[in-house]
Formats: structure tokens, C-alpha cells, sequence
């Protein structure tokens, strides 16, 4: 388990380091930040002293073994917009995110779980007709249409929740969340559902196939053979089974509902890290578009680490050892 | 004459295919009288296993019981709603399957799936339904029982695992127990144990015993009564010497001799020609006739009815006595 744990760690540091020199060359060569920062009338001299001051002057190479250095030092650079730690205007928009990602996360499994599991116990049914044909949609309507669909209904047209923006936000361990007033979780509740649904949508489809897989198998004959009810034999045999592929492929969609919750973000003018990557990127802000990469990358690896450890305690077959 | 535990009369499984309505079970009758070891025999296909599935009211769709009568006790099966069906699977029947890899799932501890067994029909406390499993596993000679409840099913070899299966489908002392081919993914050695293991369990519990198979050596060595299917029908049914060693039908006969045996060392093993038919196309008359070497032109025409002597009946217009004394 150990070893299982530190050659994990190994792998994800490789991972990073490389992901880190591809996000640098790559941002490095896109515009030059100063045409925007500096005052349209600002000459040459002016030009260059922004230039001096952000490091811009200074070759590639230089730029980048700085860069390597002090992110190495735990400091990924300073917004040239805000003239903050970029690290530092991540971590302050990261729980808004977190929050939208888990709400979302816990809407998938809620609404997708049941819906899926009866379309696979009933498939000729016309419900679980239905509920496939809407899997379909969920899967191919986009997802900022979607979001503007619900604004013109739920926000403008019926009046009963907000079209964007954060709710109020109470402090829980110094970090603000708003998911435990009714007022903030309003809204949360349109933004999480646009994000839920495409994901919702593949719930449907795993729980199905898996459920119609499980109740073919001898062991759910043999339960019933053994005179259990048909609601312990869904919701401890089957259910058991079938949620091995969901927490997989729900955990890896977890680091990107985190990571590309940009389209949602940017809809709702929610104030997540998404939000402040689409503005980090017109005002080509380099530092926070690096750093945003980084946490991007470190939460992903974070994420599938956990998603194994998950995966070894739903599956006993499964066991986090190298092969002997 | 004693009252049977089981009887099937006259009982008929279709399932809707898109060739047709498949008679998979076409008019079985079969008594099982209490503490009785019936050997029920056939190929693939012959709805040996189908019969078991509807005793126990498992027939799925498109599959469906089309008429006939299952009597378990004094008690009309067919027709019951599926809750009051559940209330005797398990406790009145049950049954354990050919592969002991995916009867238990993989997922839960053999304790779990043990003690919910006990639970979903009598009203004990976790540790009382505990305590009863490791008996139960005791019994069928698993070692170190407590041990064992606490483990996956993928921990255990094939054969602990078939065990496992036993003790639970024994667990609520059922009155009849079907077991559809449980041996035949096991080792022979293993087989054998199996064998007499359920045997005994089944002896000691007074618990008819309906062994499913389509091993004739295993069912000569534990049965005392023998159905031969074929196609869905019981061609020959009877006590199990006389069927054995004196077989009526041409297709108990057939199977008889494509059975190596020690005896006949050397020879040609005899093999029924053909294969068992496509149960949506049977052929009229009599299902075993093209394949038959006895088979006359009235064999073509009507399907023979019962012919019983006083050990047993068959289906045959020329059984296979008659046609060696004629010669």
C-alpha cells in the first residue's frame, strides 16, 4: 500500500513537471501582455519599463528557469493585473468552484443513479424509454445553452431563482461556502444543474448497462432464489455492483466539472476559478493562466488517487499491490 | 400410496422468440416424495434446468408458465403472487447452480450474503443469524467456519465456494432442495465429495432432493428415482435400477451407451446420431424419432402417450425391450 502510494506520488510529480514546461512554452508564446497593460498612449519608454518590471525582457530560457525556481519555492508569480500571487487569487476563488463541482457532483448521482437503474430493471418501459431519449439530449444539448435555457425560464420568465452570480456565504473553517443557506443555495441550484446534467446523462447510461448486465448474472438468481426481497436485491446486490464503473468514471469527471466549470462559470457570472481564467486569459494575465493550469493538473492526479483508494474499497478483487 | 412433497402435473414453459413460442418444458409430471433423491437427466436444452426455475417461480419473461400445476406440500405454486413466492424460497425450496464462480456475489462477504438469507424470513438478531451461519457452514465441512464468514467469495476455491452455496440454500431447512448440475464445474474429486455431502445433508434434513444432470454415473450412484428428459418431455421416468440397467426408452438407451464405462473397455463408444432439435421446430410426432434408430413410420405421425409398468412409465411406441425380444 505504501509503495503502492509513494510510486503514485513519483508518477504525479513527473506529470506536473512536465505539464508545468508545456504551459509555459506554450502561454510564452501567445501576444504580448504589455500591448494590454500598458496605457494605449504609453510610448516605447514606458513600454519597456512595464516590460522590465513584469520580466518580460528578459530571454526565454530566463523567464522560464525563474519561473521553474520559484514555483519550486511554492510561488507560481504574480498577477500582472492585480499585482497579487496568482497561487493567491486561485485559492480565493477555489472554494466557490469546489462548491459548484460537489453540488453538481451529488445532482449527477441523485438524478442519475435511480433514473438509470430503473431503465435498466424496466427497459421496455416507456419511463425508461423516455429517460434514455432525455439521456440523449443531456449528453448533446450544450452546456451553455442549457444554462441560458434555464436563466430565460427559472430566472426571467417565472421569477423563482437568480440568474447568476454567488449567493451570501457563511464561513466554515475560514473557508466561505453558501451551500447551507436556502439563499445562497438558490444560487447554486441553476449553475450545479447545468453542470450536473451532461454528467447526469452518463450516470443514466453506466447505472443502466451495468443493472441490466447484473440482474442476468447467477448471483442475482441466486438471491432470489433464496427468498430476498427485490428491494434488497436492487439496492445491495445490483446497486453494489453497478457502482464500481460509476465511482471510476464519476470520480475522473470530478477534476474536470473543477477544472472546465469555465463555460458554467462564465453563464452564470459565477465568481469561481473558471470565471477568473476566462478574464486571466483576455487579459493575457500569463502567471494566474500558469498557475490555474498547475492546480488544474494537481487536482486531476489528486482526484484518480482517490478514485483508486475508492475503487480498492468498493471492489474487494481489487488490491493496490504491485503484481507478484 | 404416500402423498408427494412436490408434483408437478402436466407442466408447460413457453418462451416467446422471435422464431416462435418455445416449448421449452411441454407437459412434465413428476412427484417427489419426502426424502426422495430424484435424478431429473438430459442434454443441453432438454428444459431440465427450465423445470427447476419454474418450481421455484424464476421464470422470467419472455418466458412464462403456460399451464400445469406445481404442488409443494399441499400448496398450488402457480399462479401465486410473486410476494407469497418469495415466503417459501428458501424455507419450502431451494436451489443452487451449475457455477459456484457467480452464484455469490463478488462484491459482498459470505456473512452478508448468509445472514440475509436467514433475515429476509425470520425475524432474528444479527448475532442469532451469525451464529446459525457458521453452523451452517460447519455442516458442509468447511474449516474454520468463522473464519471463512468474513471473506469475498473470490478468496475460496471453486469448490469451498459451491459449498458456501449449499449451506445457504440448506440454511432454512428447505423441503426440497434442486440442484441444477452443481458439480459439473468442479474436480472429480471434489465432485464426488459434493456429492455425498449433499446427499447426506439431504438425508439427515429429510429434504427431497431434485438432482439436475446430464451425468448418468452420478445420478445412478445417489438417486432412487430417474427422469430422462428429452426436448422438454419426461420420456422415461422411473425407479432408478430398473431405468439404468433396463432401459425402455431408445433415447435412455442412447444415452446409456454414450457413456464410457470400464466394462466395455476398448469399444466403440455408441453415439446418438444427430443433436437435440431446435425446441421452435419440432419435428411431428415423436421429438426423438430422427434421430432414433428404432423409429417406424408411426413414430412420424403421433407423439406416443404414457406406457407404465410397475416400476416406471415411458413415452415410446417401440420400446427397446420389445424390439430385442422380437428379434
Amino acid at each position: 500500500m505504501l509503495a503502492y502510494l509513494i510510486r503514485r506520488i513519483g508518477q504525479a510529480l513527473l506529470v506536473i513537471a512536465a505539464m508545468a514546461t508545456i504551459v509555459f512554452l506554450s502561454i510564452y508564446a501567445v501576444g504580448n501582455p504589455v500591448d494590454i497593460l500598458a496605457n494605449p498612449n504609453a510610448d516605447a519608454k514606458e513600454m519597456a519599463e512595464i516590460s522590465a518590471r513584469l520580466g518580460l525582457d528578459k530571454p526565454l530560457w530566463e523567464q522560464f528557469g525563474l519561473f521553474v525556481w520559484n514555483a519550486l519555492h511554492g510561488d507560481l508569480g504574480r498577477s500582472f493585473v492585480f499585482n497579487e500571487p496568482a497561487l493567491k487569487l486561485i485559492i480565493q476563488r477555489m472554494p466557490a468552484t469546489l462548491e459548484l463541482a460537489f453540488v453538481a457532483l451529488i445532482m449527477s448521482i441523485v438524478i442519475g443513479i435511480p433514473l438509470g437503474v430503473w431503465s435498466g430493471l424496466k427497459p421496455d418501459a416507456w419511463s425508461s424509454r423516455a429517460i434514455m431519449s432525455g439521456s440523449i439530449l443531456g449528453f448533446s444539448l450544450p452546456n451553455f445553452w442549457i444554462g441560458l435555457m434555464l436563466i430565460l425560464l427559472f430566472a426571467v420568465q417565472l421569477k423563482w431563482l437568480p440568474s447568476g452570480g454567488r449567493g451570501p456565504t457563511t464561513d466554515v473553517f475560514g473557508i466561505p461556502v453558501s451551500f447551507l443557506t436556502w439563499e445562497g443555495l438558490r444560487y447554486l441550484l441553476l449553475p450545479a444543474f447545468t453542470l450536473a446534467l451532461y454528467k447526469a446523462a452518463l450516470v443514466v447510461r453506466l447505472s443502466r448497462s451495468g443493472t441490466r448486465e447484473a440482474v442476468l448474472q447467477d448471483y442475482v438468481r441466486f438471491a432470489r432464489a433464496k427468498g430476498l426481497s427485490p428491494t434488497r436485491i436492487v439496492l445491495v446486490h445490483v446497486l453494489k455492483n453497478i457502482m464500481i464503473p460509476v465511482v471510476t468514471i464519476l470520480g475522473l469527471e470530478l477534476g474536470s466539472m473543477i477544472a472546465f466549470a469555465v463555460v458554467t462559470e462564465t453563464v452564470f457570472a459565477y465568481p469561481g476559478m473558471g470565471k477568473l481564467l476566462i478574464d486571466s486569459i483576455g487579459r493575457l494575465d500569463r502567471p494566474v493562466i500558469v498557475a490555474y493550469l498547475m492546480m488544474v493538473v494537481v487536482i486531476f492526479v489528486v482526484i484518480n488517487l482517490i478514485v483508486d483508494l475508492l475503487y480498492a474499497a468498493l471492489d474487494p478483487r481489487v488490491r493496490l499491490q504491485e503484481a507478484e | 400410496m404416500r402423498k408427494p412433497v412436490l408434483s408437478l402435473h402436466d407442466l408447460k414453459v413457453e418462451f416467446g422468440t422471435r422464431q416462435g413460442v418455445v416449448k421449452a418444458v411441454d407437459g412434465v409430471s413428476l412427484d417427489v416424495h419426502a426424502g426422495e433423491v430424484v435424478g431429473l437427466v438430459g442434454e443441453s436444452g432438454s428444459g431440465k434446468s427450465v423445470t427447476g426455475l419454474a418450481i421455484l417461480g424464476l421464470i422470467d419473461p419472455p418466458g412464462r408458465i403456460a399451464s400445469g400445476s406445481i404442488n409443494l406440500d399441499g400448496q398450488e405454486l402457480i399462479g401465486l403472487p410473486d410476494s407469497e413466492l418469495r415466503r417459501l424460497r428458501g424455507p419450502s425450496m431451494a436451489m443452487i447452480f451449475q457455477d459456484p464462480m457467480t452464484t455469490l456475489n463478488p462484491v459482498l462477504r459470505i456473512d452478508t450474503q448468509m445472514i440475509e438469507t436467514i433475515r429476509a424470513h425470520e425475524n432474528v438478531s444479527e448475532k442469532a443469524a451469525r451464529d446459525r451461519a457458521e453452523a451452517a457452514l460447519r455442516r458442509v465441512g468447511i474449516p474454520s467456519p468463522a473464519e471463512r464468514l468474513l471473506t469475498y467469495p473470490h478468496q475460496l476455491s471453486g469448490g469451498m465456494r459451491q459449498r458456501v452455496a449449499i449451506a445457504i440454500a440448506l440454511l432454512m431447512n428447505p423441503k426440497v432442495l434442486i440442484a441444477d448440475e452443481p458439480t459439473t464445474a468442479l474436480d472429480v474429486t471434489i465432485q464426488s465429495q459434493i456429492l455425498a455431502e449433499v446427499q447426506q445433508l439431504c438425508a439427515e434434513m429429510g429434504t427431497s432432493l431434485i438432482w439436475i444432470t446430464h451425468d448418468l454415473a452420478v445420478v445412478a450412484g445417489l438417486a432412487d428415482r430417474i427422469a430422462v428428459m428429452y426436448a422438454g418431455r419426461v420420456v422415461e421416468e422411473g425407479d432408478v435400477d430398473p431405468v439404468l440397467d433396463d432401459p425402455r426408452h431408445p433415447y435412455t438407451y442412447g444415452l446409456l451407451g454414450s457413456a464410457p464405462s470400464r466394462n466395455r473397455r476398448g469399444e466403440k463408444l455408441a453415439q446418438i446420431p444427430g443433436m437435440t432439435p431446435s425446441l421452435a421446430n419440432l419435428p411431428k410426432g415423436c421429438a426423438f424419432a430422427p434421430r432414433c434408430v428404432f423409429a417406424a413410420d408411426d413414430c412420424k405421425v403421433a407423439s406416443p402417450g404414457l406406457t407404465r409398468d410397475h416400476t416406471r412409465t415411458w413415452r415410446c411406441f417401440h420400446p427397446v425391450h420389445a424390439r430385442e425380444a422380437a428379434q
